[in-house]
């Protein structure tokens, strides 16, 4: 498969009081065309920093690109000008954001905030525009579509006013569709129906979706791929079903053990991970889930591990795949 | 797919099976809080300082509150003593700021009329403080038939031009600091309580306050320990605004020979004396009328940082 | 787990008055009991009058009508002098941990103001110690008492918010989603805090959430509220076994399973032309069935397996 984005070496940081918070500290990873990607990881864990980065919409002060680069279409994104990336948003990257009602312009009707993205990049005149609108708000399932075209976002229930910005996001059908925590703000079972409009989408469409969450259990249902994070770093990619059920990284064991599944009996407790992520103001040298880890050596401490594959899509940075630490542990 | 994922491990060799020794996880090391522990009172001093502007406004503040207490006596004039013989003269090595059309000492008379401004502008600012908080604070927190009933007697009040409420005043009583400062809050305090019903409006509904209360936490507790420290930050702000503007109305009152009377000085009053003969004595205006300028503008720029240093989500 | 009910809510009603003249029934007639030394779990999705419930039950609101008996008293009769000594028993633990602590106190100030309040505190020495107490058992250390709580995470302040609640000794703690603001891998350990803390002091949970894989870890029985009113009401086994109401159903279909092989075989279950969730139902959006929830009265159909009549 050939990648449409590949992320490279990426280092953010964002300037504080105190000194400065290592947000993204040297990210790698890559997106196929029509894949769906996922990135994992709690708050804090540098995924929506990532995203935003990709995006370049992450305010600079306070934060900084401190090295990398970002190629979108065998070019460096973080070289464009913003008038460059002004074309490129929205047309070839989409967006879709948690909060719908805070990325939707509560002034301007919803018809018009997806006619108008038509009408700046692909210069369509405004009846063909609208056109397409309403084909689109009928795609992601919106009902009286000609109606709706003409509503403002709060005559919108929530799961309504994400399927609008689904809408705007692939209005212009773009290659890649990078969505952060698109259902976090919904409930249940409008999160179902939210994933299933996205899923067709990109049925139709063949667009690449970068999926930003911090749930697994959407992750399964809806990916490809998934990339693990934790505090700025990559420790695990794999397939879908490397991660869930060949998982190498305590940090992915862990997550998957903390959570409660339904086939579970009641008496079994949970299994936690212990403690808190690191402050990213004075990263850890070592790993940066040892003091957390309950398979930590001493050696977690001193130095960052590097990478281990186990085929040519799973990666895990951990010292117990080390062939030494096998040895280490028999004798 | 083969990706990038930054380094290999390093070679074997520079590892001993030593560092390979199971450590476990260490809890009490992951709860360790890595930065200094700071109030928020103290994160908000640490911004302000870092805003030139606003520290520059601090300094003009102090300087000329300094200067209106040692002002008139580093002087070897003091206030009304009249010298006819030496009447309008310009500013000179004798005279720092020059005489007035009664020979009066213009370096004296500028800080003894601070002293006037000040006081008013502080004393007014205090008493909208008081009456405005509580009253705001009452009406946020009972809200419902408190509230509509307070709201209503204060938008009254408000809708009287306070103009004619101060002249009013200012004719039936003797004018003196005392009834200046009373006519200057009879309607000066309604802004506060406004702000602060605002606030406690805001606050009273989250789970802070909702917690304290189900602990049964009394009234007064929840507007006094959680209510009103929480609002301070534009409770400060606005008592910093409004004491330019009990300074600026004091000017104006004294101008219009509302104020204080002779031989008491004011900035308002001694740009009043001044306006006759301003073509030619320009220094009896400029004196009076830079330093309230001064005064308003450091006020103003002080309660502007002070702003962004209380409530950095204002920032851009 | 006793038998007795600590806790019984009969027909409990919370109205509000939305202005021109609209009545939003945010609870209307809950009839629920919980017995000494249970969890008892209340589900539903945002809107459907769950923490409004919580709210209700320890007097943070007053109700519309109904009654809450606490170890057989009931708690809206009580002067205000009773109510305030009967809330060292009844506490709640807040969903957001920013905004549930005062960010101009210190911890050991949070902590201690229950104390302060209830004059439980003593002397000045044994206030600190009882602070360190209950840091101790909520897994935190001393030197933390004198931090303020921005410079916490979110499971290391709802930990602080836990403390707060266990300072008066309470038997019957409101959980009013206390997870659902947590990172996944502090969620467990919460969970796991309160499941712990239940067995140690032998306190009574009333747990409200929507992540219903969590409320079935922790709860004994559950209910299930939709558009302010009870559904279901069952054993969390037999719920999740046999649901019965069409929404306890959807609901529970439409949980996201952290497997891809269970996600990759699931049919998830759709009402009639896409149920919604009960904000967006009420508005009558996208051809939304109305489920009749009119009818309040529950019918048991099983032991202990309560649903209402009109689907029962």
């Amino acid at each position: 498969m050939e990648p449409i984005l590949q992320v490279k070496d990426l280092n953010v940081s964002f300037r504080v009081r105190g000194g400065e918070v290592k947000a993204v500290r040297g990210v790698n990873f890559e997106v196929g065309k029509g894949e769906t990607v996922a990135i994992v990881g709690e708050s804090g864990s540098g995924k929506s920093v990532t995203a935003q980065t990709i995006m370049r919409l992450i305010p600079s002060p306070p934060s900084e690109i401190k090295k990398g680069e970002v190629i979108f279409q065998g070019q460096d994104l973080l070289k464009k000008t913003n008038k460059q990336m002004e074309a490129i948003r929205g047309k070839d990257i989409g967006m879709i954001f948690q909060d719908p009602m805070t990325s939707l312009n509560p002034t301007i009707k919803i018809g018009k905030q997806i006619t108008e993205v038509l009408v700046k990049h692909q210069r369509m005149s405004f009846s063909e525009a609208k056109k397409q609108a309403i084909e689109m708000l009928k795609l992601v399932g919106i009902k009286n579509a000609e109606e709706r075209f003409d509503q403002y976002p709060h005559e919108f229930s929530g799961g309504m006013r994400q399927r609008a910005m689904i809408a705007i996001a692939l209005a212009c059908k773009p290659t890649l569709l990078i969505a952060d925590e698109p259902t976090t703000a919904l409930d249940v079972t409008i999160q179902a129906q939210i994933m299933d409009v996205m899923k067709e989408m990109q049925q139709r469409l063949g667009t690449s979706i970068i999926l930003i969450t911090h749930d697994l259990g959407v992750v399964a249902g809806m990916c490809d791929r998934v990339i693990v994070m934790y505090a700025g770093e990559v420790v695990e990619t794999g397939t879908k079903w490397e991660i869930f059920k060949n998982p190498q990284h305590p940090y992915t064991k862990g997550l998957l053990r903390s959570m409660p599944r339904l086939d579970q009996k009641k008496d079994e407790p949970l299994i936690p991970i212990i403690g808190t992520p690191p402050d990213l103001i004075k990263p850890p040298v070592g790993c940066p889930f040892c003091a957390r880890c309950d398979e930590a050596m001493k050696i977690c401490e001193r130095i960052d591990p590097g990478a281990t594959e186990f085929s040519d899509t799973h990666m895990a940075r951990c010292w117990n795949l080390h062939p030494m630490a096998k040895e280490a542990q028999s004798s | 797919m083969a990706t990038e994922q930054g380094m290999p491990h390093p070679a074997a060799q520079q590892l001993t099976p030593e560092d390979f020794r199971k450590i476990g996880p260490d809890e009490k090391q992951s709860e360790v809080i890595q930065r200094e522990s700071l109030s928020s009172w103290r994160d908000s001093w640490e911004r302000l300082r870092k805003n030139k502007l606003a520290m520059t406004g601090l300094v003009v503040m102090i300087l000329i509150v300094i200067m209106a207490i040692i002002g008139p006596m580093i002087s070897n004039y003091d206030y009304e003593t009249n010298d006819l013989m030496n009447t309008n003269a310009p500013p000179s090595a004798e005279h720092w700021f020059g005489t007035d059309d009664l020979g009066r000492d213009v370096f004296v008379r500028t800080w003894m009329g601070a002293r006037i401004s000040l006081t008013v502008g502080l004393a007014a600012a205090a008493i909208d403080l008081m009456i405005g908080v509580i009253y705001g604070g009452i009406m946020g927190y009972f809200g419902g038939r408190v509230d509509e009933f307070m709201n209503k007697f204060a938008e009254i009040l408000y809708s009287i031009p306070y103009l004619l409420v101060t002249i009013l005043l200012l004719v039936v009583f003797e004018p003196s600091l005392g009834t200046i400062i009373l006519a200057l809050t009879i309607t000066g305090w309604i802004n506060m309580s406004w702000i602060v019903r605002g606030e406690i409006m805001q606050l009273k509904n989250r789970e802070f306050v909702l917690a304290s209360r189900s602990m049964g936490a009394s009234a007064p507790r929840l507007l006094f320990r959680h209510l009103i420290p929480n609002a301070m930050g534009p409770i400060i702000v606005t008592l910093t605004l409004s004491v330019p503007s009990a300074i600026f109305s004091e000017a104006f009152l004294s101008f219009l020979g509302l104020g204080v009377q002779a031989p008491v000085a004011s900035w308002g009053s001694m740009i009043n004396d001044a306006l006759s003969g301003w073509m030619y004595y320009p220094w009896r205006m400029l004196f009076p009328a830079l330093f309230i300028s001064l005064t308003m503008l450091a006020f103003n720029i002080f309660g502007d940082g002070l702003r962004d240093a209380l409530d950095p989500k204002l920032k851009k | 787990m006793k038998d007795n009910h600590l806790i019984e809510v009969k027909g409990l009603k919370k109205y509000f008055n939305v202005g021109g003249g609209n009545v939003l029934k945010a609870v209307d007639n809950l009839n629920f009991y919980i017995r000494e030394g249970e969890t008892l779990g209340m589900v539903g999705e945002s809107g459907c009058g769950k923490s409004t419930a919580g709210r209700t039950i320890l007097r943070l609101y007053e109700p519309t009508a109904g009654s809450v008996n606490f170890n057989g008293t009931d708690i809206y009769k009580l002067s205000p002098k009773k109510m305030k000594a009967m809330r060292r028993d009844m506490q709640m633990i807040f969903q957001d941990p920013y905004a549930s602590l005062n960010p101009r106190f210190t911890v050991s100030d949070i902590i201690g103001e229950a104390l302060d309040i209830h004059g439980m505190a003593g002397s000045r020495a044994e206030r600190k110690k009882r602070i360190e107490e209950l840091l101790d058992m909520v897994g935190l250390n001393s030197d933390h008492a004198t931090r303020y709580p921005h410079e916490f995470s979110g499971g290391q302040r709802q930990r602080i918010g836990i403390a707060r609640a266990l300072a008066v000794n309470p038997k019957f703690i409101i959980c009013d989603e206390p997870i659902s603001a947590l990172d996944v891998s502090i969620q467990a350990q919460v969970v796991n805090l309160l499941k712990d803390l239940q067995n140690r002091l032998g306190l009574t949970y009333l747990f409200i959430a929507h992540d219903l894989s969590m409320v079935k870890h922790i709860s004994d029985r559950v209910a299930v509220m939709y558009l302010g009113k009870m559904v279901e009401l069952a054993d969390s086994e037999e719920l999740y076994a046999n649901p019965i109401h069409p929404y306890t159903k959807t609901l529970l279909s439409a949980i996201p399973i952290p497997d891809p092989e269970i996600e990759a075989n699931k049919t998830r279950l759709k009402m009639e032309n896409d149920m919604q969730g009960p904000i967006s139902a009420a508005k009558g959006e996208d051809g939304t069935v109305q489920l009749d929830v009119d009818d309040t009265e529950l019918v048991e159909v099983s032991k202990g397996h309560w649903v209402a009549k009109a689907y029962a």
